[in-house]
């Protein structure tokens, strides 16, 4: 319970930020100008919007998730409100924990409103409600979990700007892990091909939560696939909060 | 009595700069504070009063040394618990009112409903904020600020209260209010640690102090201990009286116009000096006995370093 108010004055305080409204705004502006960009393509101009809006919400997402992610712990030591919550009865972990439930709270809000928008243009065309936009939309919200662990993780020993560059190439990498993989087939044995793997498996890859275009082109998925993939990203967002947690533990408040 | 917190042999440093140069901080702090009792903790800025206190509440982490609240291992949640932290000057989440701020603290402490709304508006009362119950922390004065503080850190009816230079920056009036809240929380029991560099403050309102410089403590007792309450000399302001006789009952310091500043030493002295005004027809305009101060005591021993 006391992860809950923790979580929910995380809340509060994130629901205030001006950063999260302006990624919300240029959220909207991509979602809706697939529609200007349909019009210059030819081809399926329904499955334009659905492409460049599902992306838009996995970027602006996760932008939100970084920015926020590695600010919040790093604020509440910067102005020390943390000296009065730490020397209540509370754990370290539980402090960090309500730090990331209050944060995914936040993610969850705001992808349900880029969601809104992006459904509601999508009706525009084809006036249905296509429901299996949301499977695609759950397995962003995995990954937004997923990365908003991360930022906590970093935010955890570095300051934000730091922070929110490693989270980006976190980002990024998870998000091109094939192309290492395709590297390691490529190069000779040897260091460079170690390292590779190394970096290959160590890295999550991020496209395991990447459903779009399985989606829009309406393909068949095997519901193991579907598993595996809710289930990597809860061990992997785990694996972090509790190295997150380790390092948290024996932090100086200085 | 009881000993609340005992203190032995602490050790912390700080690792500084791109090199990671060790700074020692600490260098082998033992205090103990008995149950009741205001404990005034004084010190220059830079002593390591803060540091202190942040490894006590498990802010920061010791290298060395031991800890006990209430004979419970300081970082267990049980002597946590029965303890209160209000700290140097506080800042906290400016988003929130007055009453969902202490509202949001009683949560971590478990609080039932109706014993935490009955515990926030009597804490409002006791620091005198009810008008500003709905007011956004944003817009509290400094002194509003450290009494809200002050409540935060009695939500849970502490036994043990940490108070870090609670009258730091505040007005004569704002002063005034922090220590007839400390003065309260003598009354009812509660053992105050109390940190400072203001003398006057510690004087005022502890029994007992340890003072500490450069990260050690160099003096620790009851304050009629560390110092002498004997006159060491009076100081007589006259005018109208012959300079010449009066240099020989003590130091003759400036003068304006025509009072002469007089510092006597011997007692038999100071009557002297009266009588002689009487029968030189000159005037007496004003006679302090001057008292070790807790400052003389520190300001010699930190010359002495
Ligand atoms: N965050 C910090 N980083 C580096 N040095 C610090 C930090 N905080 C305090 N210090 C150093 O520790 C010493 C003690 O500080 P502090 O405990 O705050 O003193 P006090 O509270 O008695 O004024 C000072 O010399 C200060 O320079
Ligand atoms: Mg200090």
């Amino acid at each position: 319970m006391k992860i809950k108010a923790i979580a929910f004055n995380t809340f509060k305080e994130a629901i205030r930020d001006r950063i999260l409204y302006l990624l919300l705004f240029f959220a909207a502006v991509c979602i809706i100008s697939s529609r200007l960009l349909a019009l210059l393509t030819v081809g399926d101009k329904v499955k334009i919007i659905k492409d460049v809006g599902l992306s838009s919400l996995s970027l602006f997402g996760a932008l939100m998730a970084i920015l926020m992610g590695t600010g919040l712990v790093f604020k509440e030591i910067d102005k020390k409100t943390i000296y009065t919550i730490i020397s209540k009865p509370i754990h370290r972990y539980q402090f960090l924990l309500g730090k990331f439930f209050g944060l995914v709270l936040t993610l969850f809000i705001m992808l349900l409103l880029m969601s809104f928008i992006f459904l509601a243009l999508v009706f525009f065309h084809t006036f249905t409600i296509e429901w299996e936009m949301l499977i695609a939309i759950l397995f962003i919200f995995f990954e937004l979990c997923l990365i908003t662990s991360v930022a906590l993780l970093f935010s955890c020993f570095s300051t934000p700007i730091l922070s929110s560059i490693f989270s980006l190439a976190f980002y990024l990498i998870g998000h091109t892990a094939w192309g290492i993989e395709t590297l390691i087939k490529k190069i000779p044995p040897g260091v460079g091909k170690t390292l590779a793997q190394f970096l290959y498996h160590f890295l999550p890859d991020l496209e395991n939560f990447n459903f779009k275009t399985e989606i829009v082109q309406h393909l068949d998925i095997p519901s193991d696939v579907y598993l595996y993939s809710i289930l990597y990203g809860i061990f992997y967002t785990l694996f972090v909060l509790i190295i997150a947690v380790l390092i948290f533990r024996k932090r100086d408040f200085i | 009595m009881a000993t609340v917190l005992k203190i032995e042999n602490l050790h912390k440093s700080f690792k500084l700069g791109f090199l990671l140069k060790k700074k020692e901080i600490l260098r082998g702090i033992s205090l103990s504070v008995e149950q009741g009792e205001v404990f005034g903790y004084l010190g220059p800025n830079g002593a390591g009063k803060t540091t202190t206190i942040k490894c006590i509440l498990g802010l920061i982490f010791p290298e060395k040394g031991n800890i006990e609240i209430f004979g419970h291992p300081y970082l267990s949640p049980k002597a946590k618990e029965k303890t209160g932290f209000l700290p140097e000057n506080p800042y906290f989440y400016d988003h929130l009112t007055a009453s969902e701020f202490l509202d949001y603290y009683s949560q971590l402490f478990l609080m039932k409903k109706e014993a935490k709304e009955e515990k926030i508006k009597s804490l409002l009362r006791l620091v005198d904020l009810e008008d500003s119950a709905d007011l956004q922390l944003r817009k509290f004065s400094r002194g509003m600020l450290q009494r809200i503080g002050m409540a935060q850190a009695l939500l849970n009816d502490p036994s043990l209260v940490f108070l870090d230079e609670p009258l730091g920056g505040l007005d004569p009036l704002g002063r005034k209010e922090i220590r007839d809240i400390i003065t309260r929380l003598k009354d009812e029991g509660k053992t105050v640690f109390l940190s400072s560099h203001i003398l006057q403050d510690i004087e005022m309102i502890c029994n007992r102090v340890a003072i500490i410089v450069n990260g050690e403590i160099i003096n620790q007792g009851a304050l009629h201990d560390l110092i002498s309450e004997k006159i060491l000399f009076t100081e007589v302001i006259l005018s109208g009286v012959n300079e010449k006789e009066l240099k020989e009952l003590g130091e003759c310091l400036s003068g304006h116009g025509d009072r002469t500043l007089l510092k006597v030493f011997k007692e038999e002295n100071v009557e002297k000096a009266l009588q002689l005004a009487q029968s030189s027809k000159g005037k007496v305009h004003s006679l302090i006995p001057r008292t070790e101060t807790l400052e003389d005591l520190f300001v010699g021993i930190v010359k002495q370093r």
